[in-house]
Formats: C-alpha cells, sequence, structure tokens
C-alpha cells in the first residue's frame, strides 16, 4: 500500500512537471529520423512519380527501380516504424508515469541497431546491388549486405518490443488489480503484433543471407515469400492500429468530447491483434502452390479484421456526434458544423478517418478471390495503399505532430503554425486524391504496378493510360510540396516555437462509464490465440511448400 | 454493451457471411476460383522438360487451344500469338528464372508465374483485336519492355 501511494505521488510529480525529459529525447529522436526520412522518401516519390509518366529522364547512374526500392524502403519501413516508436514510447512515458531506466537503455539499443541497419541496407541501394524493391522476392538476390541490414533493423525493433513490454509488467506489478491506461494498453498491442509479425521476415530473411553468399545453393521462393507476407500485411495494420490509438484516444479530447465505451475500444484491439497475420495470404491470391480451398480460407481470415474495422467506424461517429451535440449541434447533422474543423490536430486525422472508408472498400475488394485477379499487380494496387497508409496512417501521424512536439519540447502550438498545418492537410489530401484517384482508375484499365515508363511498342491501350499517369505526377508534386511544410513545421516546432506548456490530449472516459474490464488484459491468452490463428492459416499451406517443394532457385541478379 | 452496438456488430458480421457465400459460390460452384495451380518443375532444367522444352501453341479442340509458354527476363516465348475469335485457350506457363506476372490487359487474365511453379489459366476471347500482354511483376532492369500480344482475329 505504502508502494503505491508513494509511486502514485511519483506520477503526480511527474504529471505536475510535464514530459520526463530523458524520455521526450527517446521519441524524439525517432521522430527527427522519420520525419528526415519522409523528406528524402518524397522526394523520390517525386521523381518516380515523374518518370512514370513520362516527363523525366533519370540520369544513367540511377534507374528507377533503385529510386522505387528506396522509395518503399524509407518510407514504409524506416519513416512509419521511427514516428511509430517515438508516438508509442511517447505515450506509454505519458500514461505510466515515465519510462524504466532499462527501457530506455533498451530504446537506445534499438535506435541504434536501427541507425546501423537502415545505413547498411540505404548504401547497398545507392550501390545499385540492391534493387529488389520492398518486397525483395527471391531468387532476385540483393547484395548480402542488403539482408544483413535489414536484420539490424529487425532486432531494433525487437529491441523496442521487449521495453515495452517490460515496462508494462513492471505498471502491471505494481498496480495490482488495475487496468493500464488505454494508451498503453494499445501500445501493447501494436509492440506484441509487431514481434509476432517480425518472426515471418527474422526466419525468410535469415534463410537469404547464406544463400545470396552462395553459402547454400537454392531457396524455396514460395516460402520465402509467405514469410514476406506475414510480415509485410502485418506491418500495415500495426500502423493502422497505431493511427487508431490516436482517434480513441486523442481525438476525443481534442474536440472536447469523451472517448467511447472502454470495452468495446479493448475488445477492438484485442481482435486486430489475434486475427491479423494471416492477413498476409491476400497478397498470394493468384499465386500458384496454394489451393482454392486454403485460399478461400485466407480470403475469410482477411475479411475478418473488417468487423473491428467496422466497429471503430461506428464508435467515432458516436464520439464525433456526441461531442458535437453538447456543443449545441441540432437536427439530424447539425453536430458536424459545431466539430472544431479549423483545428489542425482534428483535421489532419479526421480526413484520415473518412479517407479510411474508400480504403477499407478498396481493400475489401482485394482480399476477395475474384477481384484481387482484376486489380493483382496494377496501380489499383498502389492507389489502394496511398490512401490507406498515405492518407489514414501517415494523416493520422501528422495531425499528431501538432501536438506531440510541442509537447515533447515544452514549446507551444501556435496559431500560426496551426494555419499552416490546415493548409497542409489540405494541400495532401488534394494531392493524395488526384495521385490515388487515377491510380485506382487506370489500374482497372490494366496498367501495372512497379514498371518504369513504357509504351509497351506504343501499344494503343498503354498510350491510354499516359493521361492518367499525367495526373499521378501533378498528385505527386503537390504531395511533395505537403512533405516540404510538414517537414518545415516539425522542424519548427521542435526549434523555435515558442516555449510553453503543451498538454497530453487523453480522453476522458464518459461520467456513467463502466471500468474496463480485467480480462481484457491477458496477453498471455491473446498471445495464445493469436499463435493458433496463425496456425490454421499457415501449417497447412507452409507444410505443403516444403514438402511438395520444387527444387529451389539460385540467387539471380536481373539488374 | 449498447442495443444499437450490437447490432451494428450483427450486420457487419452478418455482410461478411453473405460476402463469403458469394465468393465460395462463385469459387466453387462457378469454377472462378483464382489460378492456384499446384505443379512443379526444376526452375534449372525448364529447357528440358517436357511441356516446356517445346514452348508453343497447339489446337486440342474445336476452337480450343493450349499455349506453353515461358517466361524469362524480359520476354514470353513464344510471342506474338494468334488465334481466332471465340477461341477458348488454355495457358500452361512457368518461369525460367525469376518471379514474373502473366496479365493480358483488359481481360481478367492474371496470374503469378514463378520459378520452380507451372501455372495454368484459361481465357475465352470473344472479342477480335490486339491484346497487350505483360509481365506485371518487377523482374529486373528490362521489365517495363517485357511485353507481347496476342491478336484474335
Amino acid at each position: 500500500m505504502k508502494e503505491l501511494s508513494a509511486l502514485s505521488l511519483q506520477q503526480k510529480t511527474i504529471k505536475a512537471l510535464g514530459v520526463n525529459t530523458k524520455d521526450a529525447k527517446i521519441s524524439l529522436s525517432y521522430l527527427s529520423v522519420a520525419f528526415a526520412t519522409l523528406l528524402i522518401g518524397g522526394i523520390l516519390g517525386l521523381v518516380q512519380g515523374l518518370q512514370r509518366a513520362g516527363l523525366l529522364e533519370l540520369p544513367p547512374w540511377l534507374n528507377y527501380y533503385q529510386v522505387l526500392t528506396a522509395h518503399g524502403i524509407l518510407l514504409l519501413l524506416v519513416f512509419s516504424t521511427t514516428f511509430t516508436i517515438g508516438y508509442q514510447y511517447a505515450n506509454l512515458s505519458h500514461s505510466l508515469g515515465g519510462l524504466l531506466p532499462k527501457v530506455r537503455k533498451l530504446a537506445w539499443s534499438g535506435f541504434s541497431l536501427m541507425i546501423i541497419g537502415v545505413i547498411l541496407v540505404v548504401t547497398m541501394i545507392v550501390l545499385n546491388e540492391a534493387s529488389v524493391l520492398y518486397t525483395f522476392y527471391p531468387p532476385l538476390a540483393a547484395h548480402p549486405i542488403f539482408y544483413v541490414g535489414l536484420v539490424f533493423v529487425v532486432l531494433g525493433i525487437l529491441a523496442c518490443c521487449f521495453g515495452v513490454f517490460i515496462n508494462y509488467r513492471h505498471w502491471r506489478k505494481t498496480h495490482p488489480g488495475q487496468t493500464t491506461p488505454l494508451l498503453a494498453f494499445f501500445a501493447m498491442g501494436v509492440f506484441v503484433l509487431w514481434f509476432f509479425a517480425s518472426i515471418g521476415v527474422t526466419i525468410e530473411v535469415l534463410t537469404l543471407i547464406p544463400w545470396s553468399m552462395g553459402i547454400v545453393e537454392t531457396t524455396n521462393v514460395m516460402v520465402d515469400r509467405t514469410l514476406f507476407w506475414w510480415f509485410g500485411h502485418t506491418l500495415v495494420n500495426i500502423w493502422y492500429l497505431v493511427a487508431t490509438s490516436a482517434w480513441y484516444v486523442i481525438v476525443p479530447k481534442i474536440i472536447g468530447g469523451r472517448h467511447f465505451n472502454e470495452k468495446l475500444i479493448r475488445l477492438v484491439v484485442i481482435l486486430l491483434v489475434i486475427l491479423n497475420i494471416p492477413g498476409g495470404f491476400h497478397h498470394q491470391i493468384i499465386d500458384p502452390a496454394i489451393s482454392e480451398s486454403i485460399k478461400f480460407l485466407h480470403v475469410f481470415m482477411s475479411l475478418s479484421i473488417a468487423v473491428p474495422s467496422l466497429m471503430t467506424a461506428f464508435a467515432m461517429f458516436a464520439v464525433f456526434e456526441r461531442a458535437g451535440r453538447k456543443k449545441g449541434g441540432k437536427g439530424l447533422l447539425g453536430w458536424i458544423t459545431k466539430l472544431p474543423w479549423g483545428d489542425v490536430r482534428f483535421l489532419a486525422p479526421m480526413i484520415a478517418m473518412i479517407s479510411f472508408i474508400p480504403g477499407g472498400a478498396g481493400g475489401i475488394v482485394n482480399t476477395s478471390n475474384q477481384m484481387n485477379q482484376v486489380i493483382h499487380n496494377t496501380m489499383w494496387v498502389v492507389g489502394h495503399f496511398h490512401v490507406t497508409v498515405g492518407m489514414s496512417v501517415v494523416m493520422t501521424f501528422f495531425g499528431i505532430c501538432y501536438w506531440l512536439i510541442p509537447y515533447l519540447t515544452k514549446r507551444k502550438l501556435t496559431p500560426q503554425m496551426n494555419r499552416l498545418g490546415v493548409i497542409q492537410t489540405i494541400i495532401w489530401t488534394v494531392g493524395m486524391i488526384l495521385m490515388a484517384g487515377s491510380q485506382h482508375l487506370v489500374g482497372l484499365l490494366g496498367d501495372p504496378r512497379r514498371t518504369s515508363f513504357t509504351t509497351y511498342g506504343d501499344h494503343p491501350r498503354a498510350l491510354s493510360w499516359i493521361p492518367y499517369e499525367y495526373v499521378m505526377g501533378i498528385g505527386a508534386s503537390l504531395l511533395l510540396l505537403g512533405v516540404i511544410i510538414q517537414v518545415y513545421a516539425v522542424i519548427n516546432m521542435m526549434f523555435f516555437a515558442p516555449k510553453g506548456e503543451t498538454t497530453f490530449p487523453v480522453a476522458e472516459p464518459e461520467d456513467n462509464a463502466l471500468p474496463a474490464p480485467m480480462w481484457t488484459e491477458r496477453w498471455g491468452l491473446w498471445s495464445v490465440l493469436l499463435l493458433m490463428v496463425v496456425a490454421m492459416a499457415y501449417v497447412v499451406p507452409i507444410v505443403d511448400m516444403i514438402v511438395n517443394a520444387p527444387p529451389g532457385s539460385p540467387p539471380i541478379k536481373t539488374w | 454493451m449498447h442495443r444499437l452496438e450490437e447490432m451494428w456488430i450483427a450486420i457487419s458480421s452478418g455482410i461478411l457471411v453473405i460476402f463469403m457465400i458469394i465468393v465460395g459460390y462463385q469459387t466453387f460452384a462457378l469454377g472462378m476460383g483464382p489460378p492456384s495451380n499446384k505443379e512443379i518443375i526444376d526452375p534449372q532444367k525448364v529447357d528440358q522438360t517436357a511441356p516446356f522444352d517445346e514452348p508453343g501453341i497447339t489446337k486440342i479442340g474445336e476452337n480450343e487451344y493450349e499455349v506453353v509458354m515461358t517466361l524469362q527476363t524480359f520476354g514470353f516465348n513464344p510471342n506474338n500469338i494468334e488465334i481466332p475469335a471465340g477461341a477458348e485457350v488454355h495457358f500452361i506457363m512457368t518461369s525460367k528464372d525469376v518471379t514474373h506476372g502473366f496479365q493480358i490487359a483488359g481481360t481478367n487474365i492474371n496470374a503469378m508465374v514463378m520459378p520452380g511453379h507451372i501455372q495454368r489459366i484459361s481465357h475465352t476471347f470473344d472479342k477480335p483485336g490486339e491484346y497487350l500482354v505483360l509481365c506485371n511483376e518487377y523482374c529486373g532492369t528490362g521489365h517495363q519492355l517485357m511485353s507481347t500480344t496476342i491478336v484474335v482475329k
């Protein structure tokens, strides 16, 4: 009891003092890497968009696929990962009353490991030794150092996973009978999922290292591909879970409302964690070597995460309506006008959430057997993940910056900066609608993804795609402008904004809310259920791919 | 939980079930399942293994053809195929090197063709015209050049 009150006293001091400086340094370091990466990745995105439309010729020392590999790895892997860790560790530090010293050490080790890894990977891409795109499907073989770099990145992620687990366990032990704060619960969901997601790609990369060095002669390309998507698609949903943590817990506070029923929120997190990994299989719907009946099971398993997503849609709109009505919104839709549309901390995540409606619908198309065959590996897919990742996730991340960074640096969000943020949000939204919209349309007409500018010998069908590619180029230009404004805003809020107090916006439950049920904290059980779902999806096809494997493939360099 | 929440969850799950019934019906009753062939081959001995030792087009029935095709950076063999309108064509494909994608723009033909695996997909070409066949999985520096045509007369 004594320990408890001492701890709560400690927590109160932290709350009174605001941010823990040592923890803030961790988050700020991760965020700095994130936005430096965003700038480089964004520039590469525009280069690629213009090349694709035939508007820009690359110099002979640079090829399109090199640029594409770097764009994918820097944004999908490095930007999203470093932002997530910076933000989630801030959440953890805030809601658990500071990080433990050993957790801080783990976060710093993770940081160093990731930096080493990224330098190795990027060097190989720049040297044109790894133009294998971010999926690095064997038997395309990159330089062994590329894979070694990836191992370092994964080790960095794992260090951060263990940091979260240790801090969570410590808090639970010192707070018997209490449920963890909601943001810490989300962090557990994110890192538990990340831990299990990493297993697939770790096994893959570890087998590819000796293969690319020539120690092992051949590799099983189907197994590698399956293990990649075990990780690759789960990663997408990790970002999505990170974004939903802000939707459920932060956004309600910003609009002056309360968060939704905590039991439902926790249930959504648990379902997203348990059901997620088999979703990777829908990237392989038109692959050989997996039977139709197994694919049918995968369609069901991939689609099952639509249920928690629809629950999120319900909960969020309920929160908005309640907050809007409390502020005097009348009639069926009057509450919409009462929402703070001029506040970037609301506007950016709100557009992110709205874009999840077409994003999710597109995802259902991609996940289902026959429709997948229409759009697989066409520009549609590129449009799809620019809506889901580039809008739903990234705009939420951008919105988070406008309170998180001033909070961490003990500065203030000025009205000017807010206005710039609103402009940035509008530019980004228009850019994405133009780019992703035309990608969706031209994809339906058959334009393939991951292909540099080509007219296929002036084939009329290929020529008909070019106008859409111009629109993509215009969208990409607006997006780079958006990136530049965002990076400027981040630098300003890190170093130049006026000093002041920024609060960490965490929503409270409704007054009559029931306490969160204790059973939701059973992470051991959720992990077992996750593994059971993984076993259901993976054991039969992977055993089949290994037992009935063809002779393997040697490493091949085709660039 | 609130009554409206329960209804919403019930409706969401219900939609999922209906969706799966439709997808299942199309896949198993109408034979519209995705290409999922399970035959295997030694990817380093494609040229010596039947039927890929003789890639080409064979007439196997009344306006029905079989195309045995190998894919390799950066081309299709055979290429520039010609068939009469209304022909049903069965493609049997494998890769001699890396992973390729076989797509015929403007049709629903889309399949991954991977080394070590034999992929099969069929299509009836009702409309005459020059169809663009392309590789839709990145396969190397010349990936954007990897294309051919199917002329339907």
